[in-house]
């Protein structure tokens, strides 16, 4: 440390205080909730915990959570980098609304994520009667459990994608256009492979969304045992009935999610050379 | 929301792009951002108007909802004031100083990100409820936390804080050094130099990032209800009682709340995006 720093640094003590209370908020809010979740699934030991993993509805809201990301993450992906490409790539009025409505399912709570489709499909909704008639359900159905996820998943496939598109310009695209390719040539060969790892990030924050969201499909769900019930859900449907072990092991699992994904996380940061924070 | 989207226009190139496929992906777009989210929002701000303008007024003013929006507000309110020191002390020792485990302690902060609200209500309740890890020390002490209104403030506590840290990072990142060594050379302490010069140059980080923490607490569902004994006029937040509202099958009335969150939450945003532009301003200055 040179005496140019030493100035402008706050003393060594002051540095340990410092970080001492840094740790332990992290560890006292942070690492503790997450170390609970664990420990109270194994409680009754591993063996418990596999058997409640293993019961018909468990198996049932695993599968139901894996089709509502299977079918909600690919939708928002490929709107996500058409919406990426329109907006990082070319320039026309309407533009910043544009943005501003893709970002505006982040500042929505869930609850009202969920409503709004119930006042669309809903028994007493704008098309709730019609589609009765048809015999079509959205609402209490896996239809409004996608049409949840879409909605507060919507931004993170865009948001990732802009701000990287829009540093790395056009020029590349133009050659290869110049150069005679087509379009979707030039999307294939040149813009994919300079924002994959970009997309990837994206869609890895998606994606944890989508199988972690409880609010949205908590209202257009109806709680309806071995049906609707996502495992978010699932988990509540549990904790309500007492089943401790049961909602801590379900739990576990998207904990363990959580944990993966802020690794791969950081790896794919480490990647990009992009720092700090999934609210990007 | 350290890498802002740009706003200003691109370059000359850019502009005049010779690039195809703007018609397709503006269609995609377009379509895409209609129905998922611009048709459902339309339903959502015409839908409390059904019930008239004096029906209306009811439907927001009872005691029930007041003491919902009252706590939902004042909890999340609290909730990032508080954050907002402990994030600027995060903030600040992530960004200035190395020891060991800092990587680690990074990717932690992103934890009530990542982790389903569900998961975290019920981690949470388990930690202080009254046998639990930190509840059984806070106990003794007469301090009940789980199924009372200050489990709804530690809840928020818990979803708000990276939003502050990550605010305030890259703010803090970018503040130029020769103010503090001016200062200091001027003979200012440490603490002088951090009072008087390094923290009125974030305030208008710091307002953001309380902005970013209340609009985040506000809305919060997941990890609140499991927390917070949910006992009418005490501890019930106003996203669960739009939930209970439409559960007794009154769109209306649900309508009507999610309305007046709605705006205030737009209302912050538009606040939040102010800041940004001023931050943004700031640093290329």
């Amino acid at each position: 440390m040179n005496s140019r720093h030493s100035v402008i640094r706050e003393s060594r003590a002051t540095q340990f205080v410092l970080i001492l209370a840094t740790v332990a908020i992290l560890v006292v809010l942070l690492l503790l909730p997450l170390a609970v979740v664990f420990s109270e699934a194994l409680r009754r030991g591993l063996p418990t915990a596999l058997a409640a993993l293993a019961s018909p509805d468990a198996i049932t809201a695993i599968q139901l959570t894996l089709l509502v990301a299977a079918i909600s993450v690919p939708l928002n992906t490929v709107c996500g980098l058409a919406a990426a490409w329109c907006i990082g790539r070319f320039r026309f009025r309407g533009r910043s609304l544009l943005i501003t409505l893709i970002e505006l399912p982040f500042s929505v709570s869930p609850v009202i994520s969920g409503l709004v489709w119930v006042l669309l499909f809903g028994a007493n909704g704008w098309l709730g009667p019609m589609l009765d008639d048809a015999g079509i359900r959205i609402i209490f159905a896996l239809p409004g459990l996608i049409l949840a996820t879409l909605f507060v998943t919507l931004p993170f496939v865009v948001r990732t994608l802009l701000p990287l598109m829009q540093s790395q310009g056009a020029t590349e695209e133009e050659a290869a256009l110049t150069l005679g390719a087509s379009g979707w040539q030039v999307f294939w060969r040149v813009t994919l492979p300079n924002i994959r790892w970009g997309l990837l990030y994206g869609v890895l924050l998606c994606n944890a969304r989508a199988m972690g969201e409880f609010g949205a499909v908590a209202v257009v769900s109806g709680h309806i045992r071995g049906q609707t019930m996502t495992m978010p859900l699932q988990i509540e449907g549990l904790f309500n009935d007492y089943d401790w072990v049961g909602a801590f092991t379900i739990a576990a699992v998207l904990a363990l999610l959580a944990v993966l994904t802020l690794i791969a996380k950081a790896a794919l940061e480490w990647r990009i050379g992009r720092r700090g924070g999934m609210l990007a | 929301m350290n890498a802002t989207i740009s706003r200003r226009p691109m370059s000359r190139a850019a502009r005049r792009s010779a690039l195809p496929g703007f018609r397709l992906s503006l269609g995609v777009t377009l379509l895409w951002l209609s129905l998922i989210v611009l048709i459902p929002l339309i339903a959502l701000a015409l839908r409390p108007w059904s019930l008239g303008l004096t029906g209306l007024w009811h439907a927001i003013s009872e005691p029930r909802v007041l003491a919902a929006l009252r706590l939902s507000f004042g909890a999340a309110g609290l909730a990032a004031l508080l954050n907002v020191p402990l994030g600027l002390l995060i903030a600040w020792v992530m960004v200035r100083y190395r020891f060991p485990g800092r990587n680690l302690a990074d990717a932690l902060i992103d934890m009530p990100l990542a982790l389903p609200t569900a998961v975290a209500g019920i981690a949470l309740t388990a930690l202080f409820a009254r046998n639990g890890w930190i509840g059984a020390l806070l106990t003794p002490l007469g301090i009940k936390v789980a199924y009372t209104p200050a489990g709804v403030l530690l809840a928020m506590l818990f979803v708000g804080l990276p939003f502050v840290v990550r605010t305030l990072e890259p703010v803090l990142m970018t503040l130029p050094r020769e103010a503090e060594e001016a200062a200091a050379t001027l003979g200012a302490s440490r603490v002088q130099t951090v009072w008087r010069v390094v923290l009125p140059a974030l305030v208008p980080a710091l307002l953001a990032s309380f902005a970013a923490a209340l609009a985040r607490g506000v809305g919060e569902y997941g990890s609140v209800i499991f927390i917070a004994g949910n006992m009418p006029m005490v501890s019930e937040i106003a996203p669960l009682l739009i939930v209970i509202r439409l559960e007794q099958l009154d769109y209306a009335g649900a309508s009507a709340l999610a309305l007046v969150m709605l705006s205030f939450s737009f209302f912050l945003l538009f606040v939040l995006n102010g800041l940004q532009a001023r931050i943004a301003r700031q640093s290329a200055a």
